[in-house]
């Protein structure tokens, strides 16, 4: 039942095939990288639309959210635990198998937590941050909120900044590849590229699957229902602090995804990912991609990122995501499509019934 | 007084230095009508959100089967079988018709967040329950023709049948209706009588706070009239509208 709305699902993969095939073609398989970077950009633009555009919630912390998963990832398989090798906790991670041992660039042997380790854990602090971040700032309505979550996100750069195990300005570099299943990896190098763009787009519809599946349920429902009126929602028994806390811990997550495999891609990170115009430039793409429409967040996640990324905004990077924000929040703050004009053309490409 | 299905126990709340509400005791009977009527700042729509678990009071109870329920928010309120409208229709304003009422199910569905993100099977039957539901009440309150119309499109008299609509959905036992002919013209009014006698026959039991007497004196089976706050009559409509202290408060000293 309601099939309908893996269809695009469907189109889409045809779409990366085609877009494979044309990039081989024309001899520039080499924007695959940046494509593939900007697919895990995306993972935070999905979970963030589903804060914003669905509950209604603004968040000027998610860059926050993707620096800690990134940065707690690149710790944990980088920090060389060789001098505590036998303490008590160590000797218990490595007989449980969360351990390995490797080589970095300079050939010093180096005993860290195993890539699939540091993503649980990754995913598991950052849930647990903004569970506890959200417990607090959540109940804020409108711009409170906004202003609440640019603290937490300032906060977090800071800390990214200053702190010497988190590499200070320098971040975190040689970070090994991230081995998931046989030679399937997550590694940047130019031999991996084909398999990395496939791999980051699966990662990608699946998350689009599971959040286009969350909103067509009862919970995407309910959601929706506390952003069009809280008041009448939790009237109807709708829990509207728990469901609002429950989809910004989830959009975190979605968020710690992202900066871990990314910072497995690029092999490093640094506190650039955690800067408050990284914030607001997820913000922007989820407003500029039609707020409450994952499709549209998505396509111009992928699309915005991947233009900066190949440097065509020069260094007017941060201007033009500034600049797409004050446009949208003028003349079509609650998205794109509904500007009446251009709801015409929306309903071409996405039906918005959600019965 | 065991057979009431709400009460109030000497419920009291201020604002400032304001007693919107102060000492407000009374009963609902289960399966009538009860309307709560009073001038304007009399403290109706206060006593109804203190009832609804929208405010607190600051003393005194509020009781529904037997059980306290004072303090209680909005969405536990709801959960025990209270469902309620609001004087200025509050509906989904983008959400369809059909999507509205389906709201109204939520107390009465489970699926959370990890059963809807993994499409769990078992959600299936349950919205495909919850569609059907919503679909019979809206052919019972005649808007099957505006099922798939945006909420917020609808004349205002459509709005509040959804909202009604809406509430019905929850399958409660009790129905808080907060001043439901605020805007509506006669011809309106008299079908919203007519639609509130039928709710109460299939065994709902209403609450209505209501500033037109017309409605009241019709549909009710008791009144409380409120005055600043305080309770100053309850009973039958026939004996409210001989009470010189009633008609004191409603039309001035010289009508009295």
């Amino acid at each position: 039942m309601r099939l309908r709305i893996y269809y695009p699902v469907l189109a889409t993969a045809v779409l990366i095939v085609l877009l494979h095939l044309a990039l081989a073609y024309a001899d520039a398989t080499y924007y695959m990288t940046q494509i593939t970077m900007s697919a895990y950009y995306a993972l935070v633009v999905i979970g963030l639309c589903l804060l914003m555009g669905y509950a209604g919630q603004a968040s000027l912390g998610h860059a926050g959210f993707f620096a800690i998963g990134g940065y707690t990832a690149a710790v944990l398989t980088t920090y060389n635990l060789r001098p505590y090798a036998d303490a008590p906790f160590v000797s218990l991670c490595r007989a449980l198998g969360l351990t390995m041992q490797w080589k970095d660039l300079y050939g010093t042997d180096i005993l860290s937590f195993t890539p699939w380790a540091a993503f649980g854990s990754a995913l598991l602090l950052t849930g647990l941050i903004a569970l506890v971040i959200g417990a607090s700032v959540i109940r804020l309505k409108g711009h409170y909120l906004a202003m609440a979550t640019l603290g937490f996100g300032l906060i977090v750069y800071r800390i990214a900044l200053g702190t010497p195990v988190l590499g200070r300005a320098d971040g975190i570099s040689n970070v090994p590849p991230f081995h998931l299943l046989g030679s399937l990896q997550v590694n940047g190098r130019a031999p991996f590229r084909i398999q990395n763009y496939y791999l980051a787009w699966v990662v990608v519809l699946i998350a689009m699957v599971l959040a286009l599946n969350l909103v067509h349920s009862r919970v995407g429902r309910a959601l929706r229902s506390i952003h069009e009126n809280e008041e009448a929602a939790h009237s109807l028994g709708v829990n509207t602090y728990r469901y609002k806390l429950a989809v910004f811990v989830l959009s975190a997550i979605f968020a710690a995804m992202g900066g871990a495999l990314l910072t497995h891609y690029s092999g490093s990170i640094g506190p650039a990912e955690a800067t408050v115009m990284k914030s607001v430039r997820y913000v922007a793409i989820v407003a500029v991609g039609g707020m409450a429409n994952l499709w549209g967040a998505m396509v111009m996640g992928i699309l915005l990122n991947f233009l900066s990324l190949r440097g065509v905004f020069g260094s007017f990077d941060d201007t033009v995501f500034g600049a797409i924000l004050i446009m949208m929040m003028i003349f079509a703050p609650q998205g794109l499509l509904r500007v009446p004009r251009l709801r015409a053309l929306g309903s071409l490409v996405s039906r918005r019934s959600h019965a | 007084m065991d057979k009431a299905l709400l009460s109030t126990r000497n419920l009291h709340r201020s604002f400032g230095g304001v007693h919107a509400v102060k000492d407000v005791s009374f009963h609902v009977p289960t399966g009538a009508i009860k309307a709560v009527i009073g001038p304007n700042g009399a403290g109706k729509t206060t006593l109804f959100n203190l009832i609804a678990g929208t405010l607190t009071p600051h003393q005194g109870q509020v009781i529904f089967r037997g059980q306290p329920i004072t303090g209680h928010k909005p969405h536990a309120v709801a959960a025990l079988g209270i469902a309620r409208t609001f004087q200025t229709t509050k509906l989904f304003p983008h959400m369809t018709v059909l999507e509205n009422v389906m709201m109204g199910r939520h107390t009465r569905t489970r699926s959370g967040f990890l059963a809807g993100m993994f499409n769990a099977p078992w959600t299936w039957r349950e919205q495909r329950q919850t569609e059907a539901k919503a679909r019979a009440i809206l052919e019972e309150l005649g808007l099957t023709a505006h099922t798939n119309e945006t909420a917020c499109n609808l004349p205002f008299g459509r709005q509040r049948l959804v909202e009604f609509a809406r509430a019905l959905a929850t399958e409660p036992s009790l129905l808080l209706l907060d001043e439901p002919a605020a805007g509506l013209n006669i011809y309106e009014t008299q079908q919203l009588s007519q639609l509130i006698l039928k709710i109460r026959d299939t065994g709902i039991t209403c609450l209505v706070v209501e500033h037109d007497m017309s409605l009241v004196m019709n549909i009710s089976d008791e009144v409380v009239v409120l005055d600043q706050g305080h309770k100053i009559a309850e009973g039958p409509p026939a004996a409210i509208q001989r009470n010189p202290e009633v008609i004191r408060v409603y039309l001035g000293d010289e009508h009295a």
